[in-house]
């Protein structure tokens, strides 16, 4: 046995990180893992749909906090993929048979241990498989779940080898060298600077703030849209918002505690610290911003564009202040 | 967000799991709170669910008067779409549309058929057919 042991996390890909740097002797906590990979943004992509609704993230693509992770605290961490069910079956076995605990890329859909209601095609879905008891049975954690599950061969084999837009191909990943005593605080300062940059000086508006303000836009234009529309395109903001992953407070409350964290360890520092409290502030305000969507596409109810709009605008300068607060903060 | 105000809906659409949201103690430590649901998210899951189930029962309808092949139920029963199905098999849209035609779909090749039954975690058998008594 290895002795694995399970955290509940906000988000799968963080969450997996940090166990399992954990598990090898690096103490980091998700928002920890969240802030040194920069994970943090915003994107609009009106040109990307999916069921005919563009895209919004919240958080960066998929794996870049794997990779940012191993290439900012120098982990060398090995990734596989398969082109063969079969071999990326056998690999998962041998590597467990090591004693390891192994990350893996799924969709959602496949998982048998997802309660119907949280099962939708998404492949981009993390989580680590620990064990593999008698009866053949996978002991994974999954780090959106309060506690382990367990699934079938069968089912874990199809969540990984699904085709179609971000195919996991099998991915497992894991690491081979971890350093224990990693000076963090050069890190933090680094990717403090990069996200708030990246979040402020985007050249194109299709992230950072001006992406915000131009989905602002869009939700202002629709107006003039099919009333069907409209309402399937608002709803489609809050469910990218709660639904898909931690959802846009949730990623903005983690980055918070990342921000708290950094203080601490910069001997209380109050730029930090206020900075952390106003991402916190943020967070809320997209939460009342999802409510506020919430109550307009009832039925029968006139929907307030130009108020959803402000509503969006304002988020938007806030979030905003707070980078520029980061971008005050000294090493 | 505050300890305290973090919501607990007992959401339906959590099925009884629980969220981690990270929150703010009295003194701005913010650490994980597990959470049972907020009512705007379970709103915004379940018109995301009733719109698969609509379009599910739409196509049983429409397979059971003949209009469609089994095929088009099955993918909506599997909560895809032709855009998902597409991405899945590999196979062109107006390629899959094709197999939507009673009369084409009758006669597809064995080697088509796994694909989709493959892609779709279901039988060959059971894409053949339209599973009786269902949304009666």
């Amino acid at each position: 046995m290895n002795n694995f042991k399970h955290t509940h996390s906000a988000h799968c890909e963080s969450g997996v990180m940090s166990s399992m740097l954990s598990h090898h002797g690096l103490k980091l906590s998700e928002p920890m893992v969240f802030g040194l990979s920069s994970a943090m943004t915003f994107a609009y992509l009106p040109f990307l749909k999916l069921g005919g609704l563009p895209l919004i993230a919240y958080r960066n693509m998929p794996k870049s906090i794997i990779k940012n992770i191993r290439k900012n605290l120098k982990i060398k961490m090995q990734l596989e993929t398969f082109s063969k069910a079969e071999k990326g079956q056998e690999r998962l076995d041998e590597l467990l048979s090591e004693g390891k605990i192994v990350g893996a890329q799924t969709s959602v859909y496949w998982l048998e241990y997802f309660p119907e209601e949280m099962r939708f095609h998404f492949n981009a879905h993390n989580l680590i498989i620990y064990a593999k008891n008698e009866d053949g049975i996978y002991e994974i954690s999954d780090p959106v779940f309060e506690t382990p599950q367990v699934c079938s061969q069968k089912s874990l084999s199809k969540a990984r080898f699904v085709k179609g837009v971000m195919a996991p191909k099998g991915l497992l990943y894991y690491p081979t060298d971890v350093p224990k005593d990693i000076n963090l605080k050069p890190i933090i300062a680094k990717n403090i600077k990069k996200t708030a940059k990246r979040m402020l000086k985007t050249p194109v508006p299709i992230e950072g703030i001006r992406a915000i303000k131009y989905l602002a836009k869009h939700i202002r234009g629709l107006a003039k849209k099919d009333k069907r529309y409209a309402k399937l395109f608002l709803g489609n903001i809050v469910r990218m918002q709660e639904e898909i992953g931690t959802g846009g407070a949730g990623f903005r409350y983690i980055y918070a505690a990342f921000l708290k964290e950094a203080s601490e360890l910069f001997e209380s520092n109050q730029t930090l610290d206020e900075a952390s409290k106003m991402m916190l502030a943020v967070g809320d305000e997209w939460r009342d911003f999802a409510l506020a969507i919430a109550k307009s596409i009832k039925p029968k109810k006139e929907i307030d564009f130009d108020g959803l709009s402000d509503k969006l605008l304002t988020i938007a300068e806030h979030e905003a202040d707070v980078y520029r607060k980061m971008l005050e903060f000294k090493s | 967000m505050d300890v305290n105000s973090v919501p607990q809906d007992d959401s339906s659409t959590y099925a009884k799991h629980k969220k981690a949201i990270y929150a703010a103690d009295n003194e701005g430590n913010v650490g994980v709170v597990a959470s049972s649901g907020w009512e705007v998210e379970e709103a915004a899951t379940k018109q995301a669910l009733h719109d698969l189930e609509d379009s599910a029962k739409e196509a049983y309808e429409l397979v059971k008067s003949g209009e469609m092949s089994p095929l088009y139920f099955h993918m909506y029963d599997v909560r895809m779409d032709l855009q998902v199905l597409s991405e899945s098999t590999g196979f062109f849209k107006w390629t899959i549309k094709k197999d939507f035609d009673v009369a084409k779909f009758a006669k597809i090749k064995a080697k088509r058929l796994a694909v989709y039954a493959e892609a779709m975690g279901k039988t060959e058998e059971e894409l053949k057919v339209l599973p009786k008594g269902l949304y009666e």
